[in-house]
């Protein structure tokens, strides 16, 4: 790629969506195998070491890359699946695994030196000394960077790190650290750090209560909608709480992260690669998000103004609504 | 079998945002009175609170060394800004153990030995091995981890020592922003130190009116106080040489001295526990985190 090409990183839950991922104009596609290897590990989702290498193939004929998340932290003495899972990325040719566990890094580092390592957003790595303590123990190549920095801090910090950054660009907003959020587990005792599912779909339940909607999470309520008042999924950052008397989103509302309109700042600061999220979506929503940024993409390699139609990823965005998250400081 | 280390009591951290000289008050008595080994002193949570407590800081810590403990400072959770790098690069400097909070401090460190704390993930041998090979003394584990994990992390890899939090609120979640201020209506960047009203953290409650959480600035926490008990002989024959008191706003000396007592084996669980209950008020106990369980729970 040439210097000041932003990379386009998209998501695939299936071999369907990795197909529609590579057509709408993906220059490098993520996904995972289908268990607790990954920070998605939700039922019907993901791949087996077949699908792997037929998507791996799929995506090298059109000149697209893949790049498997395996970016949980294995529990004690069970690390056997990880490294099973980086042994058939490395097998089925993906062009780079995403990790995040130290014990995992230092096993890929040292099995499989030639297959390219990122940093993955579960490791946390938000600081230069962070990010150096990786690329220099473990040679990382690039950083998915936190969605707690503002651009300003993105700069700098690309500045100081020489290597390249990753940074999210489409979908939820995650206001917590990731890799080391324990609200889940501590709710329905299963770890989306080791077993890689936040607020698992066997421990929701939506009941009505006096005419209102309540949505459950392992028994907790996280929310309560009036009639007609979209239900958003019961993750434990997304949800109301009361505080000083008045139940409110206390820590997001619920909203999508969209920096459509912020490609040339991230671009200046130096950014490689946008990645937009959602392997737990329907390959019609990859195919749009990915057609739409390709589109801004293409525009902004150009010169040309960001011809892009802004209500078509309203519509794909969570709860409707468009934040700019943590890029700009007065989110926090 | 050998026969387990010997159990020294550490008092963690304090996470909430006390007025600078309640805090060195507080040091003071625990110094005094409290049987604990070694004090955590340092800001985990948010930078902004840090130059408050400074012009107390090493009269406190000079009191607790004279005192014969041990003192280690711990660093914050979440690094972004240069002058919370050179604050952590300072304090190596200056020579005194570290826990470090953020893999960045891990790195500044240089090898030097140091305690890694619960906010850096070890969940497995793998992660172990390699931090103590680059100069970790002491691994503090994972809020999260259960006791099956621990057997297997905290065996057969003396010298290091492993530490676990046997009282007080968990630390569930770090962010960049800060919910306290976001209560009051206020960011993270005229935030008006919101979370010293606070001395115990700010409870969430759900909608239908369940205490669940409690927030501290930037920081959530477990509403319930993680209270190990019966839980003490288990951790010790799983490798466990340090356990960690995490500070609330109600009298740590005795709750030391309890813990103190449970461990020297003059004092058993079932006897502690309607003491720790009788100086808690409302506040539910939860222990699920350890038996593999909802961390809410109590066993």
């Amino acid at each position: 790629m040439s210097p000041g090409y932003l990379e386009l990183v998209c998501p695939a839950g299936t071999p369907a969506a990795l197909r529609a991922a590579v057509d709408a104009g993906a220059d490098a596609v993520y996904c995972g195998f289908r268990d607790c290897t990954n920070a998605r590990n939700y039922p019907g989702l993901n791949f087996d070491p077949d699908e792997l290498r037929e998507g791996t193939a799929y995506a090298h004929e059109r000149g697209c890359k893949i790049l498997v998340a395996i970016n949980t932290f294995p529990r004690a003495g069970a690390a056997e699946p990880w490294h099973r899972a980086l042994d058939q990325a490395a097998a089925a040719g993906a062009d780079a695994v995403i990790l995040a566990d130290i014990g995992v890094l230092d096993y890929a580092t040292r099995r499989h030196p030639g297959l390219r390592r990122h940093l993955s957003v579960q490791a946390a790595a938000a600081n230069a000394p962070s990010i150096a303590f990786y690329r220099d123990n473990f040679d990382v190549k690039r950083v998915v960077l936190p969605r707690v920095l503002s651009v300003e801090e993105l700069t700098a910090l690309i500045g100081q790190i020489g290597i390249e950054a990753e940074v999210f660009a489409f979908g939820s907003v995650g206001p917590m650290s990731e890799g080391r959020c324990f609200l889940s587990s501590y709710l329905t005792g299963l770890s989306p750090t080791s077993e890689g599912a936040c607020a698992p779909a066997s421990h929701v339940v939506y009941l009505e209560r006096d005419g209102r909607l309540l949505s459950k999470l392992g028994g907790t309520t996280l929310n309560s909608f009036a009639p007609g008042e979209p239900a958003a999924y019961p993750t434990p950052c997304k949800g109301r709480y009361v505080t000083h008397g008045r139940a409110s989103y206390l820590f997001e509302e619920p909203v999508a992260l969209n920096v459509v309109n912020m490609l040339p700042e991230l671009k200046a600061a130096g950014v490689t690669a946008l990645k937009i999220e959602g392997r737990q979506r329907s390959k019609a929503y990859v195919s749009r998000v990915v057609g739409t940024f390709r589109r801004a993409l293409d525009a902004l390699a150009r010169g040309a103004p960001a011809a892009v139609a802004l209500d078509e990823l309203k519509l794909e965005a969570e709860g409707g609504r468009e934040t700019s998250g943590a890029y700009h400081k007065g989110w926090r | 079998m050998n026969a387990p280390a010997p159990a020294r009591l550490t008092l963690g951290p304090l996470l909430f945002h006390w007025p600078p000289k309640r805090r060195r008050d507080f040091y003071h008595r625990i110094a005094d009175e409290a049987p604990v080994d070694a004090v955590y002193l340092g800001e985990v949570v948010c930078s902004k609170r840090e130059p408050q407590f400074g012009p107390f800081f090493a009269d406190v810590a000079a009191r607790l060394r004279t005192a014969g403990k041990e003192v280690v400072i711990s660093t914050l959770a979440l690094v972004t800004t240069a002058e919370e790098i050179a604050a952590i690069r300072d304090a190596a400097a200056g020579g005194a153990l570290l826990e470090a909070n953020d893999v960045a401090c891990v790195q500044l460190l240089a090898g030097a030995p140091h305690v890694v704390g619960p906010y850096i993930n070890v969940f497995n041998e793998g992660a172990r091995d390699f931090l103590v090979a680059r100069g970790a003394v002491r691994i503090v584990l994972p809020v999260e981890m259960p006791l099956a994990s621990m057997r297997t992390v905290a065996a057969a890899a003396a010298p290091t020592a492993f530490e676990v939090q046997v009282y007080g609120r968990q630390p569930l979640s770090v962010a960049m922003r800060c919910y306290h201020a976001r209560s009051h209506a206020l960011t993270k960047d005229h935030c008006q130190l919101v979370c010293g009203l606070d001395a115990d953290g700010m409870t969430a409650t759900t909608v239908d009116g369940v205490e669940i959480l409690t927030i501290n600035g930037t920081q959530t926490l477990s509403h319930g106080y993680g209270v190990l008990l019966a839980e003490l002989g288990s951790l010790r024959e799983a490798g466990v040489t340090h356990f960690r008191l995490s500070p609330q706003n109600l009298d740590m000396v005795r709750v030391a001295k309890l813990y103190r007592d449970l461990l020297d084996g003059r004092l058993g669980a079932a006897d502690a526990l309607p003491v720790l209950r009788s100086m808690s008020g409302d506040v539910p106990f939860v222990n699920g985190f350890l038996h593999g369980r909802e961390g809410m729970r109590w066993l």
